[in-house]
């Protein structure tokens, strides 16, 4: 259970790393705090979308479906059930492998690093790893 | 094994606290003011002097075409984008024309027309006014329903601005009163809506370019007075 609290609770971290970015992207933030600049080079590029869809918007919906799925596999009747725990493995993985793809654009393509998209990067990859953890867990016998 | 309710109470809070702080530094965010033009501000001579608007063409050409326009406006992009290269290459170029842009922002409708003619102005000031134009015009679909004070920001650095002296002078706003200028002169001629073109005393809403050449044809076959 430990696992899947601490994948809600860094899924509700990434909702809001992908809520400001998204908040910039369609302009009602006026900046975003980033440092170096890499945020706006990387948020204005044409790679801010993925299939017309701002990419941002869909690491916040993905990060509310992964909370949204933690926390009900923290319901106690799902406590030792395996399934809850894969599918947050697998989306968490699709996340994980997007994140990766994102990444590499920021180095090799876009040559510009946004701190906030690598702390989503974090964020999922962690949520991944936890997740897996919990679907590899041995499984218990339910209590009498 | 489930938690004990020790253990989802401890859980529970740090939920709520991420979530109040989470939303906290958003609102914040969201609410810190920004680059904003003002509107409506008292108009000063100094405001005006020398300016006549952004032009290009030869000030002896016979026929001068004013457009009171906004970067915001949709049917102004097109005629910047498909009519005035036209009228550039085969009017201005030729001599025949001379062109010049006025701002008649539209609050009401276009929430970012003051500050892309501010940024327009800013450029204006370090000798880059009509590449910026340009840019504005053409990239008017991305800063519209995007982050406009960041998108047009990188387009002063395309630009190639100082943009620090860019940065202080979108901060100041101090061409907010020349705007205001540009669009009270057009207000007081009758202006309504965007592109409006002056041409001989006349106002003609937007239009192709054999129109333009047929009003600048009969114009330049009349005596200079």
């Amino acid at each position: 259970m430990t696992r899947r609290m601490g994948v809600a609770l860094l899924s509700l971290i990434g909702i809001f790393v992908a809520a400001y970015l998204y908040l910039y992207k369609i302009g009602k933030i006026g900046s975003v705090m980033c440092g170096t600049g890499g945020c706006e080079t990387v948020q204005l590029s044409r790679w801010s979308s993925f299939l017309g869809v701002d990419v941002a918007l869909i690491g916040l919906v993905g990060y509310a479906g992964l909370f949204a799925l933690a926390l009900v596999s923290l319901q106690p009747r799902l406590a030792h059930d395996h399934r809850p725990a894969r599918l947050l493995a697998v989306l968490s993985g699709i996340g994980a492998l997007f994140a990766a793809y994102l990444t590499w654009l920021e180095l090799f393509v876009i040559h510009a690093i946004c701190r906030w998209c690598v702390a989503s990067a974090v964020i999922i990859t962690a949520i991944f790893v936890l997740s897996l953890l919990d679907a590899r867990r041995p499984r218990r016998a339910e209590p009498g | 094994m489930a938690a004990a309710p020790g253990g989802m109470k401890g859980f529970y809070l740090a939920l709520a606290a991420v979530a109040v702080i989470g939303a906290g530094l958003l609102v914040y965010q969201i609410t810190k003011p920004a680059v904003s033009i003002p509107a409506n501000v008292a108009v000063l001579p100094a405001d005006t002097a020398g300016f006549r608007g952004y032009a290009i063409g030869s000030d002896s050409a016979p026929v001068e075409i004013v457009e009171y326009g906004d970067y915001q406006c949709p049917a102004c992009a097109n005629f910047d984008i498909v009519t005035l290269p036209d009228i550039k290459t085969r009017m201005v170029d030729a001599g025949r024309v001379r062109f010049v842009y006025r701002d008649f922002p539209l609050d009401g409708i276009h929430p970012h027309a003051r500050l892309s003619a501010h940024a327009a102005a800013c450029a204006d000031e370090q000798g880059k006014y009509w590449p910026m134009h340009n840019l504005l015009f053409q990239g008017q679909p991305d800063w519209a329903r995007g982050n406009a004070p960041r998108i047009i920001r990188g387009y002063a650095a395309a630009a190639s601005l100082d943009m620090g002296r860019y940065d202080e002078c979108m901060e100041s706003a101090r061409y907010a009163g020349r705007i205001q200028a540009t669009y009270e002169q057009g207000v007081a001629l009758g202006v309504g809506s965007t592109p409006t073109f002056l041409i001989g005393g006349r106002l003609y809403p937007g239009m192709g370019y054999d129109e333009f050449r047929k009003i600048v044809d009969s114009l330049a076959a009349l005596p200079r007075q």
